[in-house]
């Protein structure tokens, strides 16, 4: 018996260490591959540069960085009186309610949805719209992107603020009441401002989510390698640039997209760290 | 307060009600573009969801080039997709399910230790990494050393992806049983492994089956990772060192090829209906055993 509990102890323990041993060969693999460009171009220049040039072999990530955060903050942007509004119906006005599940569960279903399933959804229905209410030429671009990606970052930021919005005591909701306030007068003076933070946490979840998206935005996103000027102009985002490029790449272009994967790696990881940060905050 | 139109009672209590309507409607539009997505790859992919789709593998750009100057339907179906899905899903559910249940149950026993803290800020660190840097992470490590892509470095990413949603859920429904269960097991002069292995799991075993049921629809549908691993396959493969493809794959490859695009549609299609089948089945579990 003693055999068998030294055992499964010794598994446990080896599964553990083994999370330990993935995320540092995670971070290890990364940033060897990495070396070589960062030895040709330098940290900052390679970050600060907009050339990406494969025939001169030189490159620079700013284009998709700019890409990446216009997408994404454009996404939470669109994205938030849909997600508020869903998080305020299941969280406050319909609270434990079965139209409030139901609606959670459709709006949950839509995390289901495989990326590349909205990606054709924005290039057969959504780019003919754009196209023909002349907000841009091709339809493709950043604002297409931005509307398909804020549709799936929806589920994220309102099944989580809802939680939140859940969570204030009804003490306080009573006390605004009983003091005559009204429905709206509840929501804006005791709700948001008492579930504000962890709101707060669960959009920069959000955001990180959309930081990261390749699919969709590879397909609708037009992949040109220049700093979006407008939300109609076309251009790549960090992780659309590695998925559009990766096949066909070897060397110092191969190490130049490596460089961009472990930038990615980074900044999503810096947000979900500070999100979760709060919500740690918040909860105590 | 200052007494002005505005501050009225009936002024905000109209005020009141319009925003109540204003989160319903927009509540409502948020629901919308699930039926729409739903709706349109019905409505475009129902002439090509037929027998064939299950039984015949993708074709050529050739093939489906002659059938469209021809005016016929394109033929053949996904089968080469199907199977490389089949087979790199089971692959990674080998690797991640139990070595995420080990690391569940370790989180759940060992709560705040050090090392416990350690891995839990780790696996949610995984959870955050964009699937395109997995699947960039595992050429690395796996496609390059074995010399060629494979279904194994496939699976290898799918599992990275689904580790941290495993781990997640083991700990979370074992937190949830009662100490006195633990306790009277022990009182009864069960091992540690008796207890363990004999009392939580089982116990706990329909949140760990949820768990891993979320866990497989969300990487079901995952194609970037696959994108960088797998390359793709005209038959179909079940040699797990050698390429193959996937449904996802294969819509991607009816994308890019304009004489293809018509089997988008149903293999969308396909592919939607099995991953929101396994997300309700998961959920309706869930809400049988009241567990969240």
């Amino acid at each position: 018996m003693a055999k068998m509990d030294k055992l499964l102890r010794g598994i446990l323990l080896t599964a553990a260490c083994f999370i330990i041993v993935l995320t540092a060969g995670i971070v290890y693999g990364l940033v060897s591959q990495s070396w070589d460009a960062f030895a040709s171009f330098g940290f900052f220049r390679f970050i600060a540069s907009t050339e990406w040039d494969s025939r001169n072999d030189i490159y620079g990530a700013l284009p998709f960085i700019a890409g990446t955060v216009m997408t994404a903050v454009l996404a939470i942007l669109f994205c938030i009186p849909f997600s508020l509004s869903v998080s305020l119906f299941n969280g406050e006005y319909f609270r434990n309610k079965k139209l409030s599940l139901f609606v959670s569960s459709v709006v949950d279903l839509l995390a289901g949805v495989p990326s590349i399933v909205f990606g054709l959804w924005g290039f057969y229905t959504l780019r003919p719209v754009l196209v023909d209410l002349g907000l841009s030429q091709q339809g493709f671009g950043v604002l297409l992107a931005s509307i398909v990606l804020a549709v799936m970052i929806i589920p994220y930021a309102s099944s989580l603020s809802a939680e939140f919005i859940a969570m204030v005591p009804n003490d306080l909701k009573e006390g605004a009441y009983s003091l005559g306030a009204t429905n709206l007068e509840v929501i804006q003076r005791v709700s948001l401002p008492v579930a504000g933070s962890g709101i707060f946490a669960s959009y920069i979840l959000a955001f990180g989510r959309a930081l990261g998206e390749t699919m969709a935005v590879t397909m609708l996103i037009g992949n040109t390698n220049n700093i979006p000027r407008n939300l109609a102009d076309t251009g790549n985002t960090m992780a659309s640039i590695i998925a559009n490029q990766f096949g066909e790449a070897g060397g110092l272009k191969l190490s130049a997209l490596m460089v961009i994967g472990l930038l990615l790696f980074f900044i999503t990881a810096s947000v979900n760290f500070i999100a979760k940060y709060i919500m740690k905050l918040v909860n105590r | 307060m200052k007494k002005t139109k505005l501050s009225a009672p009936r002024y905000r209590l109209m005020k009141s009600r319009i925003f109540f309507y204003l989160v319903c409607t927009f509540s409502l539009l948020t629901m919308i573009p699930l039926f729409l997505i739903i709706g349109e790859l019905i409505r475009k992919g129902y002439k090509q969801f037929n027998f064939d789709l299950f039984t015949k593998v993708a074709p050529t750009s050739m093939e489906a080039m002659l059938a469209r100057i021809s005016g016929d339907a394109i033929p053949g179906g996904i089968l080469n997709g199907l199977a490389g899905t089949l087979l790199i899903l089971a692959v990674a559910i080998v690797l991640a399910i139990p070595l995420g249940i080990a690391t569940g149950v370790y989180l759940a026993e060992k709560k705040e230790k050090p090392l416990a803290r350690l891995v839990r800020n780790l696996s949610d660190l995984l959870q955050g990494i964009p699937s395109i840097v997995i699947g960039v992470i595992v050429y690395i490590w796996v496609v390059k050393p074995m010399a060629g892509y494979s279904a194994l470095a496939g699976s290898t990413a799918l599992a990275i992806m689904m580790l941290p949603m495993v781990i997640r859920s083991t700990e979370e429904s074992l937190k949830m049983l009662p100490d006195s269960l633990k306790e009277a097991g022990l009182a009864l002069g069960g091992s540690y492994s008796a207890v363990v292995l004999r009392i939580l799991l089982p116990s706990s075993f329909s949140g760990l089956f949820t768990g891993a049921l979320l866990a497989i629809s969300r990487v079901m549908g995952e194609t970037a990772p696959l994108l960088v691993t797998v390359l793709g396959a005209a038959t179909v493969n079940w040699d797990i060192t050698q390429p193959t493809t996937a449904v996802s794959l294969l819509i991607w490859e009816f994308y890019n090829d304009p004489n293809l695009a018509s089997l988008i549609w149903s293999s969308s299609l396909l592919l939607l209906l099995i991953v929101l089948c396994i997300n309700l089945l998961a959920k309706s579990i869930a809400k049988k055993w009241k567990i969240q």
